[in-house]
């Protein structure tokens, strides 16, 4: 089941291209952590840091012409290099997905249980009488009230927070042992988010799956975290437990984000702030150097490495410690 | 903010705001109405800002929407400076979510900004000339933005040439719809600071539209909480952010993400969504969420009141702390 150190996913040196008219943009560039059955590894960047892409990797979805390199170890088992046929029994069955805009990834034309079913259906061996009735059986799971009469109900009809739930039980419907969820409540209303992710914790202690939940907004991922992986512009500039990142975070950019974050609690006259915005792909060395209060030139000229600084608390920065 | 002003800059009186939905059948018997704002009433004082928050369907953009004159009101009153809005376009301007779609890709920032001011023939054009590059100062771009075209920018510089272009016909009041929602978070405090600063150098108000209640309670004066349609309450932000009066409005706040505070399972979440504004529930419409809710709940609509104590703390609850 597990591989090495009894992780489930081991991801070493993923590299992302894509084609671009100078070159290639290396959207992830060499990013590596690995994550246990029944743990949940936070996700945390802005647009463009490469949290959502590597997340695709990790299913084979990169979309064309992007290429994938390194190394991806899922349950003892290489995936970078598996054939079509492979990956496609791979993705709905071990390893499930939940996206931000549940809208778009189900179905407009089908009802929510026939397409539970038919994933059911598609990976194990029933009858599609057996399958509905597992349909419905997830919805309840899942908090959905009337499941019997939900699952006969079509997308639109549904709530944005039960349609997320909706694809959540479709996302379990064979019972995976890694979800990923990327922003999967970044559309919903803070009532529901708190729901969601009450029921995501819920359904891991019952299931045991690994999960790894992608956020843009640090307080969510810290509500559901045990380890945490702060992405900028294709690179991690910091891993650590969460008690430790919020503690005592490292990377200038991680401490950045925690205190531009207004505190509901605390008001203070003018937040502190990252100045500039997302950086772009290119440009030698440290990729926040520009935005950075530490940042100066010999923090351009190489790449900084992701170093153990702490136990079990890595960063990748030339100023730490000195 | 004073006390002693005779007449607030803005005031919302029993504003109502119903769409009537089509359908129902051929001959339309069924004809449903939506109740997206229901009898709210407000004031804005100079230099003052004013959130406004609930969630999706609370009607919160919707009352905006009428404060700042895109929409008119089905039934109520908007008085500003004590006089009927309508000859008050200048005096209030508007930001929206979403730089990206508020702005003409087509005309180059100077234009953008400028435009508001051509339309309402101020100035000559030198004079507008001299006003634009003031303004895009002040917001913080650079001096040769003017020339330039909103695809050349990124979000939060965009919703900078947003924001000079609602300062532009100098308002005293600036309606800002979820102003940080579309931009990333390392972006948002940087304009949450910008409407700080320029609010203390022009005293302006806001109205301020958000989901956001750590962004509220940062940047607002009083906060007026909006569940379908109706305030559920409206208090100093200090006050509601210490002990918040009624319990959707402690819901909210028990839902917010806190950095470092693993959410445990049971906990005080609020159960299930809220109801259709196209049918909301007799009574007080948070009954059917509410834990506090008694048999009164479901047949009484409470009315607005200060909080036990509290003069300035109005709740709208049978049983508000």
């Amino acid at each position: 089941m597990t591989g090495p150190g009894g992780a489930l996913l081991d991801v070493r040196d993923l590299v992302i291209t894509f084609p671009a008219p100078a070159g290639e943009r290396r959207v992830v560039a060499g990013i590596g952590y690995s994550l246990a059955s029944g743990r949940t590894l936070g996700v945390v960047g802005e647009s463009g840091c490469g949290k959502s892409v590597s997340a695709l990797a990790l299913l084979g979805l990169v979309p064309p012409p992007g290429r994938v390199t390194g190394s991806i170890r899922f349950a003892g088992r290489e995936l970078i290099g598996q054939t079509p046929a492979e990956w496609r029994a791979l993705r709905g069955d071990r390893i499930a997905m939940v996206f931000q805009e549940p809208m778009t990834a189900l179905n407009p034309v089908m009802t929510v249980g026939e397409q539970i079913a038919e994933a059911i259906i598609l990976h194990q061996d029933q009858d599609r009488r057996a399958a509905r009735a597992q349909a419905v059986a997830l919805l309840d799971q899942v908090g959905i009230a009337a499941p019997g009469d939900r699952a006969r109900a079509y997308p639109h009809q549904l709530s944005g927070g039960m349609r997320q739930r909706a694809m959540i039980a479709m996302a379990l419907a064979c019972r995976p042992v890694l979800l990923i969820a990327d922003e999967p409540t970044t559309a919903l209303d803070v009532t529901i988010q708190a729901q969601i992710i009450e029921l995501m914790q819920a359904l891991q202690a019952e299931i045991g799956m690994a999960l790894q939940f992608i956020s843009h907004n640090l307080a969510v991922v810290s509500e559901i975290a045990d380890e945490i992986v702060v992405m900028y512009a294709g690179r991690i500039v910091e891993r650590a437990p969460a008690e430790a990142l919020f503690a005592a975070p490292l990377h200038p950019y991680t401490i950045g984000l925690i205190s531009t974050l207004p505190d509901p609690e605390r008001r203070v006259a003018r937040l502190p702030v990252i100045p500039g915005s997302v950086a772009s792909l290119s440009g030698q060395g440290c990729r926040f150097a520009d935005r950075c209060p530490r940042g100066d030139a010999s923090c351009r000229r190489a790449e900084p490495p992701l170093e153990e600084i702490t136990p079990g608390h890595e960063a990748a920065c030339f100023k730490i410690g000195k | 903010m004073s006390e002693l002003a005779a007449t607030p800059l803005l005031e919302v009186d029993r504003l109502s705001v119903h769409f009537p939905q089509h359908g129902g059948g051929w001959f339309r018997r069924h004809r449903q109405v939506l109740r997206a704002v229901e009898n709210v009433s407000l004031t804005v004082e100079s230099g003052e800002t004013v959130a406004l928050v609930g969630e999706s369907g609370s009607g919160k953009t919707t009352l905006g929407s009428v404060v700042a004159g895109l929409r008119t009101p089905t039934a109520g009153r908007l008085r500003f400076r004590g006089q009927p809005l309508e000859g008050a376009r200048r005096g209030i301007q508007i930001v929206f979510q979403d730089p990206y779609s508020a702005l003409d890709p087509r005309m180059p920032v100077s234009s953008l900004i400028a435009e508001p001011l051509l339309i309402q023939r101020v100035g000559t054009a030198a004079e507008r000339r001299a006003r634009t590059a003031a303004l895009v100062e002040q917001v913080g771009l650079p001096a040769d933005a003017l020339n330039r075209y909103p695809h050349e920018f990124s979000g939060g510089q965009r919703q900078r040439i947003a924001i000079a272009r609602a300062l532009a016909p100098d308002p005293a009041l600036i309606v800002a719809d979820e102003p940080l929602s579309a931009l990333d978070v390392s972006v948002q405090s940087q304009i949450l600071n910008l409407l700080k600063s320029i609010q203390e150098t022009r005293k302006l108000s806001y109205l301020f539209i958000s989901h956001d209640l750590g962004v509220v309670n940062h940047l607002a004066d009083r906060v007026a909480v909006l569940y379908l349609g109706r305030l559920a309450e409206l208090a100093p932000a200090a006050e509601l952010f210490a002990r918040p009066s009624h319990p959707y409005t402690q819901a909210l706040l028990t839902a917010i993400p806190r950095i470092g505070r693993r959410r445990t399972r049971g906990s005080r979440t609020l159960r299930s969504e809220m109801p259709s504004p196209l049918a909301p529930p007799p009574g007080c419409v948070f009954h059917p969420r509410c834990p506090k809710a008694q048999a009164i709940c479901r047949t009484e609509p409470p009315a607005l009141a200060p909080a036990p104590g509290r003069p300035r703390q109005l709740a709208a609850c049978h049983f508000k702390d």
